[in-house]
């Protein structure tokens, strides 16, 4: 077994409304995988339909090699899951939470529960009515992590965390990782928490996958700036498919350049002489950017 | 207070359809119950006897107060004694339900970041709560002059209903104040009109003995708006009392809403234990966990409820005795067999009715799981459906039959006839059920109209009311599963009507579980 999701054409509607439209997702055993889109994309439901909390209208997906809706049972002892939105029951204390979902799903180990609480600072007699809402995350961690399970599904789990327990739960995620049999999937904005944390990502938009890969083949599909100070004019950059957004003005130019013309667009700048040259690669977040709204631009073109 | 008149409108747009229908329905009650009273009393001396029956009559004394005259509107005032308490629980729902309840749901929190005053949304769900009542007393007086009553008492009598709503909205808007969540200050609010009933009820049966407990009523707002005594008495100083405390609690209302945080309560919340208990390891511990709070309270409120139906239950043996020409008038009022059966026979209907808000309010915990995304969580681990919708069905049958049984037992054992007082409270329960059903059946099939599982309370309570007056065709009767009910303890039990009540609701209620495990969650 390599791949502990597997969806394929994934379709999920509500009414009128395509959530998910022909949505594809591959997680392999032991990897952490980021799952990234607009607000709306659809990633919520995807994760709603891996647990078998909602049925969806075509495709199919797998789950650790079970059928999520039929088999939601079985597999739910072998996962762990962190909503969104998490709100918890106001007469039960928070340590009572973690407990009771541990238990629920097959039993936590107490030393990691224990452990876990203490680095999240986490105050498990509080009731949880009066959690704020980053310490409703932490609980809803904490409860999670702490059971012995091998896949992880966590929707946004670091919103509302301030910085210093965002270090916390990425220190932990590299742990797990460490381990090497346990798979996380996992939904974030947080772009810097994507790039320390995972292997893989897909990324998706209107219910729909737009790109699936690490993070350097994701980059490769960018572009990269270029500015150089030249010896002499150049000659047919303006030209070459793969360079936009040309400036040149007296010696000096600006310009972003696909990854595949990236050789003979610097060819082309040698042949002129270089006297300085800056490569700046793509920032994640015009990567992300570019990802989520490539569909208005890429249209109107 | 700036954006009150914004916030009243989105709330009597909100309540279009609830709020017109209980102010008109329960405005309109006292002109029914008068035409219906010419109809049946065709001479004075029958109005007199059914007067002289109440009067002394503790069963009637604790259901629906003293009755001081036998004038017919005085009689039709006493009869309809039992609405305060069911203005006062509509108005206190109400008022939490704009205040508190948006409020732990974070609408509030949208509200008051745009350009509202602080008060503004308790001023607002005040304003239309308490606009309603009025409205709901001047239908009242309007009929009642129309039905050729008094002028003068007939205004008393729509102050009476006026100020009943008013005096638990303001009751609501302290509750509001003092818990951070819905639940919690409904249960508050709730407690205060039943200790008002229970007092209410004490002074009153007192005064018809050696007085010495009068005092009671006196503590109990309920007891104040009944003692104006329209078209008797028409006593006007009651009415300033309850208008006093109307105008008191609602400055505490608001000086309390000044000492608070928003989303946060007053009653501070203590530490609990690190570690769950063994018994918090399944669906079942965690559903009784939810319920148990629920349980203890209906448990102890029918427990209260059964002594005093039972405690009364020996002089309306005393009235049967003493007049026999009372007794016949009461049989054509109350239904057929001898004046105690028909007196247990209702008190059992009351209570079944009743108890099928907790039924409800048991299943409707389902659908409050899956809103605020507890089911997710719980869902999320290796627990089945039906053992998560099972585990709160649990209690939505057996929760009810626990109260029922308590409430019988004990009015039985205080009047001295332990066996069949019980069994006419336990022969409600498969009526309960079918009503509980219902509300597992929309859970399960239309879950955004979950919530209207109560009206089907309210159609049969509205059956029960108008039913012996207004003469409705039986099937329209026969909609209610409480028509079905054997009257006990003075009818025969038959057994298949109950058991086609528990067919019929576990039916409905299988339909309801199978659509739930089939659907998205949430919904
Ligand atoms: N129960 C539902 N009923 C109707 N529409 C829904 C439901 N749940 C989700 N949707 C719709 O499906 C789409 C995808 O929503 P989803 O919650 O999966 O997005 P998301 O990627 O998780 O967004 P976010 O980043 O904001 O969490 C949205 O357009 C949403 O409005
Ligand atoms: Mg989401």
């Amino acid at each position: 077994m390599t791949e502990a999701i597997d969806v394929e054409g994934l379709i999920k509607r509500f009414g009128k409304v395509t959530a998910l439209d022909g949505l594809d997702l591959k997680v392999r055993t032991g990897e952490v995988h980021g799952f990234l889109g607009p607000n709306g994309a659809g990633k919520t439901t995807t994760i709603r339909v891996l647990l078998g909390l909602m049925r969806h209208d075509g495709g199919s997906a797998r789950l650790l090699g079970g059928d999520p809706w039929a088999d939601a049972t079985n597999l739910h002892k072998r996962l762990a899951y962190v909503p969104g939105d998490v709100t918890f029951w106001p007469n039960l204390t928070g340590g009572e939470v973690i407990d009771l979902l541990g238990r629920l799903r097959g039993g936590l180990d107490p030393k990691r529960r224990d452990d876990l609480i203490e680095r999240f600072e986490l105050d498990p007699r509080k009731k949880g009515r009066t959690y704020s809402k980053g310490n409703r995350q932490k609980v809803a961690l904490i409860a999670a992590l702490a059971s012995d399970v091998e896949l992880l599904l966590l929707d946004e789990p670091t919103s509302g965390l301030d910085p210093l327990m965002e270090e916390v739960f990425r220190e932990v995620i590299l742990q797990e990782k460490r381990r090497g049999d346990r798979t996380v999937l996992l939904s974030s904005h947080i772009l810097a928490e994507v790039e320390a944390l995972c292997d893989r990502l897909t990324i998706i938009r209107d219910g729909r996958s737009v790109e699936s890969g690490t993070l350097d083949e994701l980059r490769h599909l960018t572009r990269t700036t270029i500015r150089a100070e030249l010896t002499g004019p150049v000659n047919g950059l303006a030209d070459l498919a793969g360079v936009h957004d040309l400036i040149s003005t007296d010696g000096r130019v600006t310009f972003d350049v696909d990854a595949e013309a990236l050789e003979p667009a610097l060819k082309s700048l040698v042949a002129a002489g270089v006297r300085s040259l800056v490569s700046q690669p793509p920032s994640l977040e015009e990567l992300f950017l570019r990802h989520y709204t490539r569909g208005e631009a890429g249209s109107a073109k | 207070m700036t954006g009150t008149g914004k916030l009243l409108r989105l709330i009597l747009r909100r309540d279009r359809v609830i709020l017109p229908l209980w102010v008109f329905l329960l405005g309109i009650l006292p002109q029914v119950y008068l035409s219906s009273f010419e109809k049946i009393f065709t001479t004075d001396a029958e109005r007199l006897d059914y007067a002289h029956l109440g009067a002394a009559n503790a069963g009637f004394v604790a259901l629906y107060g003293l009755l001081p005259g036998d004038s017919m509107g005085e009689l039709v005032v006493w009869r309809a004694g039992f609405v305060p308490v069911m203005i006062g629980l509509i108005t206190l729902l109400t008022v939490i339900r704009h205040t508190r309840a948006d409020e732990e749901a974070g609408r509030s929190d949208l509200i008051r970041a745009t350009v509202v005053g602080r008060w503004a949304q308790l001023a607002a769900a005040l304003l239309a709560t308490m606009l309603g009542s009025l409205v709901m007393g001047l239908i009242v007086t309007a009929s009642m002059i129309g039905g050729g009553q008094p002028a003068g008492g007939s205004v008393a009598f729509g102050v009476l209903f006026t100020l009943s709503g008013w005096i638990f909205a303001g009751v609501a808007a302290i509750a509001a104040q003092l818990t951070s969540s819905a639940r919690g200050a409904r249960m508050i609010a709730v407690l205060v009109l039943g200790a008002a009933y229970v007092l209410r009820l004490g002074g009153d049966i007192s005064a018809q003995g050696d007085g010495r407990l009068e005092w009671l009523s006196w503590l109990s707002p309920i007891g104040w708006v009944q003692r104006i005594f329209p078209y008797g008495a028409n006593d006007w100083w009651p009415a300033v009392l309850g208008l006093l405390f109307t105008v008191a609690s609602l400055g505490v209302a608001g000086y309390l809403l000044t000492r608070r945080d928003l989303g946060a309560g007053l009653l501070a919340s203590r530490l609990g234990p690190a570690h769950a208990g063994p018994g918090l390891s399944s669906p079942f511990g965690l559903a009784w966990r939810l319920h148990r709070g629920l349980l203890l309270g209906w448990t102890g409120g029918f427990a209260a409820l059964g002594l005093v139906f039972g405690g009364v239950g020996g002089s309306v043996v005393q009235i049967a005795e003493s007049s026999s020409g009372v007794a016949d008038t009461f049989a054509k009022i109350g239904g057929a067999g001898s004046i105690t059966d028909a007196y247990f026979t209702s008190t059992a209907g009351i209570c079944g009715l009743i108890i099928a808000l907790y039924a409800i309010q048991a299943c409707l915990r389902i659908r409050d799981e899956e809103q605020s995304g507890h089911a997710e969580l719980i869902l999320g681990t290796a627990v089945r459906r039906t053992a998560w919708a099972g585990g709160h069905l649990f209690f939505a049958l057996l929760g009810p039959a626990v109260a029922m049984a308590v409430e019988g037992a004990l009015a039985g054992a205080t009047f001295g006839d332990f066996g069949p007082v019980l069994g006419a409270s336990l022969a409600q329960l498969p009526a309960v059920w079918v009503l509980g059903s219902v509300a597992v059946l929309l859970i399960g099939v239309l879950p955004r109209f979950a919530g209207v599982a109560w009206g089907a309370v309210a159609v049969c309570l509205l059956l029960l009311l108008f039913g012996e007056l207004v003469e409705f065709p039986q099937w329209v009767m026969d909609v209610s599963p409480f028509t079905h009910v054997p009257q006990l303890p003075g009818a025969d039990f038959t057994v298949v009507p109950e058991m086609v009540l528990v067919l019929i609701a576990a039916a409905v209620g299988g339909a309801g579980l199978t659509a739930l495990r089939r659907r998205d969650i949430p919904a």
